[in-house]
């Protein structure tokens, strides 16, 4: 579904590997360093702080509007406060983990390379290791997936344009749920690709205002719904241009173990509030098969994930396999033909103990991030 | 006549407080309209009349029941006649009385009582009613089609929005709050009952637990995601802020309207399962905020101003570009604020094993084009949040001005 643009939100697991369980931190028990920044001067009250929360106070006493950075080596950003109008005090907090020798910097009128000072934080080093051979290995295995399913995902999307636009209604409908199979396995990866996400996958009471209804759920109404019509094959070349675009960016993309945790549990997020409420194929009542698609991309990405797990938590593990199996097994016994029941096949009872299994997984695989980051 | 208080002051079941001056504010009728009154005790009485209705800038209580309705009569005297009624009721019920004189036990025994009876023996407890038009009251029945104030737009229909016609619009709508959930669902109840014949409920929605903080010395509370909601808040206190983003003033007209306001309702299921299953460090990130103290993301303590031009390593914003607090803050919306006043909810189960739960969310604005709707359109495209919300009911009312001694709910509208 889409009724999102869920990014794979880079810049929160960067700060989950921070373990900073809190953002704000507490300031550092010397209190703030006062910087007093002019236009051309940028006085910084102490140059030198231990590991861990470090506070500026940054006071502008120039004329012109500036910034305030502080840079690791080769300038990689800590931090920094930008905007800071004359006469304003704005404060940066940054959590530094590593002893090591620092820059200040002030910018007046916000540009050129600043005002710069040397800043020494002493103290422990600590570093988060990413060595773990095992998590390396994962993140691969994981790519592989992702790019066996792209393949997939773009060879059948074409048969199923290829159908729509020689007007084949009957084998167009047969391959639709089939080319979003390959879709929904892989969403999380898809949706961390901003606009093109809601152009492919977009329903259509989400569509931004001034935004065209396009993609598989334009089809889908078209092929269920209102019959072909004079736009089908261009909105089907379109979304066979954006897949193809998709799939580029899907094999390019490079995923840390914690993504890969997240969005086996963002997968099931999806099912939870999409696809058991039947709001996802409202046209075809195919959501069967992406709710299917989702479990194994979940699943996928668990599997990649497993020996992690499993050495660092048996027991989350035993738990994911069992609750995985209870929920294929129930999704089997929808079956029907190559493919599954209609949503609209399946009793009110039936559909609560789906949801039920969903929820009975979502809790055990929403930990394993927190144990993959350990 | 009848002086008897109905209830007598028991003080707040399960509050503890103690009750200072018990009664003290019954039957005491301010002339001159309230300054924002420091809650003595969660059993006072708050003043029905007054420049501005109660219930926008008085303390947010505890409950709420809000209703809407449709009105069925085609006579504009009998809906006159109705608001002339209800406002009798409603200045008596929020004064700790019975609806109607002889109440719910004082009548004959052949007869039904008068007063339906859950709320004898409690006290006020800072019951506030407040009524508002919705922009169907404005067509061809009444009269009043020229009288729709330019404010009073049909609300867009935002991306994302599920709405379900049983739970949006209305007529008219009622907000009961009050610091006892059965003196609010009494005062409902009783309106209700009042006008059977010449409106009926259209929906109706209870809540608990305010979630934003209408005045400074009232601690901010939370929403169902645990977060703290409202620390920036227009609270009762920021005259300046009131004039810019809350009354309606002559220069907006239309002039019955003036000293009145807007009220937005939504109905916002917050999917609380897969919340819960979401990171901490996610939860802030998409919030803005932290979910121990409240402050903003880079900052310290709550009440530290949002700095959204905090950037930390390899120079991300602290405050994401899709994270709540930005996209709903006065900067990114050209300096438009509104006034909050939601409460949560849970309805219940959704049959699939999930709680029905939410914030009914409530915002007073002056101009709801310029302030609810930006604000609105930026969240709905934009804030990560909308993964986790649903917006189920929709309404949109102008809030008429307070009523003078003597006058009737609405009757700058219909004078």
């Amino acid at each position: 579904m889409s009724t999102a643009t869920r990014s794979l939100g880079l810049g929160s697991l960067l700060l989950l590997l921070a373990a900073c369980g809190g953002g704000g931190g507490t300031p550092s028990a010397d209190g703030p360093i006062a910087v007093e920044a002019t236009d051309d001067a940028c006085k910084v009250a102490k140059n030198t702080a231990g590991t861990g929360n470090v506070t500026f106070e940054v006071t502008n006493k120039g004329t012109k509007v500036t910034e305030f950075y502080l840079y690791a080596e080769g300038d990689r950003i800590l931090g920094e406060v930008e905007n800071i109008g004359p006469g304003l005090t704005r404060r940066l907090i940054v959590e530094v983990t590593e002893a090591g020798k620092l820059q200040t910097a002030c910018k007046p009128g916000m540009k050129g390379d600043g005002i710069r000072a040397d800043f020494t934080v002493t103290g422990d080093a600590k570093k988060a290791t990413d060595s773990d051979a095992k998590l390396a290995e994962a993140t691969k295995s994981y790519q592989r997936y992702v790019n066996s399913q792209a393949d997939s995902l773009l060879t059948k999307t074409t048969e199923f344009v290829d159908a729509v636009k020689a007007g084949k209604v009957e084998d167009a409908k047969a391959l639709f749920p089939v080319s979003r199979t390959y879709w929904e396995r892989i969403e999380p990866v898809a949706e961390s690709f901003g606009d093109l996400d809601p152009r492919i996958d977009g329903r259509e009471d989400v569509i931004e205002e001034g935004l065209e209804f396009t993609g598989y759920h334009r089809l889908e109404k078209d092929l269920w719904e209102t019959g072909l019509q004079p736009d089908s094959a261009a909105i089907a070349d379109r979304l066979l241009t954006d897949v193809k675009e998709i799939v580029e960016k899907a094999k390019a993309v490079e995923l840390t173990p914690l993504q890969l945790a997240n969005g086996a549990k963002e997968l099931l997020d999806e099912v939870a509030t999409g696809k058991i409420t039947g709001e996802e194929d409202r046209y075809s009542h195919t959501d069967l098969w992406d709710f299917r698609a989702n479990v194994d991309g979940s699943q996928a990405a668990i599997a990649a994930l497993r020996p992690v797990i499993a050495e660092k938590d048996a027991a989350l593990a035993a738990t994911v396999d069992e609750k995985f199996k209870a929920l294929d097994a129930l999704l089997e016994t929808h079956r029907k033909g190559d493919g599954f029941k209609l949503y609209t096949e399946l009793s009110e009872a039936e559909v609560k103990a789906l949801a039920e299994a969903v929820d009975a997984l979502g809790e055990p695989i929403s930990k394993v991030a927190e144990v993959v980051a350990r | 006549m009848s002086g008897i208080p109905r209830r007598r002051l028991f003080g707040y079941a399960g509050a503890g407080v103690a009750l200072a001056g018990a009664g003290a504010a019954v039957g005491a009728l301010a002339a001159a309209p309230p300054a924002v009154r420091p809650a003595a005790s969660l059993a006072d009485a708050v003043p029905f009349d007054g420049e501005h209705q109660a219930g926008i800038v008085t303390p947010a209580q505890d409950r709420m029941h809000f209703v809407a309705l449709d009105v069925k009569t085609t006579k504009r005297d009998e809906l006159v006649g109705l608001l002339k009624d209800w406002t009798v009721a409603a200045r008596r019920m929020t004064e700790g009385r019975e609806a109607a004189e002889l109440g719910a036990v004082g009548g004959r025994p052949e007869a039904p009582p008068k007063d339906t009876g859950e709320a004898l023996g409690l006290a006020a407890s800072a019951l506030t009613l407040t009524i508002g038009f919705g922009p169907s009251l404005f067509d061809d029945r009444f009269g009043l089609k020229d009288l729709r104030p330019a404010g009073l737009i049909d609300l867009p229909r935002f991306p994302r929005d599920d709405l379900d016609e049983r739970r949006s619009g209305g007529d008219l709508c009622v907000q009961a709050c009050a610091n006892d959930p059965q003196v609010a669902v009494h005062a409902i109840r009783n309106l209700v009952r009042i006008g059977f014949g010449r409106v009926a409920v259209r929906w109706s929605q209870l809540g608990f637990g305010r979630t934003s903080s209408t005045t400074r010395d009232q601690a901010t509370p939370r929403n169902l995601f645990g977060f703290k909601d409202g620390t920036n808040n227009i609270k009762a206190e920021d005259a300046d802020a009131l004039r810019d983003h809350v009354w309606v003033t002559a220069d907006d007209g239309p002039r019955w309207l003036v000293g009145g306001t807007y009220l937005v309702a939504r109905r916002i299921r917050m999917h609380v399962e897969i919340w819960d299953r979401t990171s901490l460090a996610e939860q802030e990130d998409l919030v803005g905020r932290t979910k121990g103290s409240g402050a903003p993301l880079g900052q310290v303590d709550e009440f530290d101003p949002v700095d959204l031009h905090v950037r930390g390593a390899g120079g991300a914003p602290r405050i994401a570009a899709d994270a709540h607090v930005r996209l709903a803050s006065a900067e990114s919306l050209g300096g438009a604020r509104i006034l909050r006043r939601g409460y949560n909810f849970t309805d219940g189960t959704d049959g699939l094993g999930h709680l029905d739960a939410g914030l009914f969310f409530i915002a007073f604005n002056r101009d709801t084009a310029r302030q609810f709707v930006p604000m609105q359109q930026a969240l709905s495209t934009k804030d990560r949040m909308m993964e986790y919300l649903e917006h189920t009911g929709s309404g949109h009312f102008a809030v008429p001005p307070g009523v003078r001694e003597g006058g009737y709910w609405g009757d700058t509208l219909f004078a």
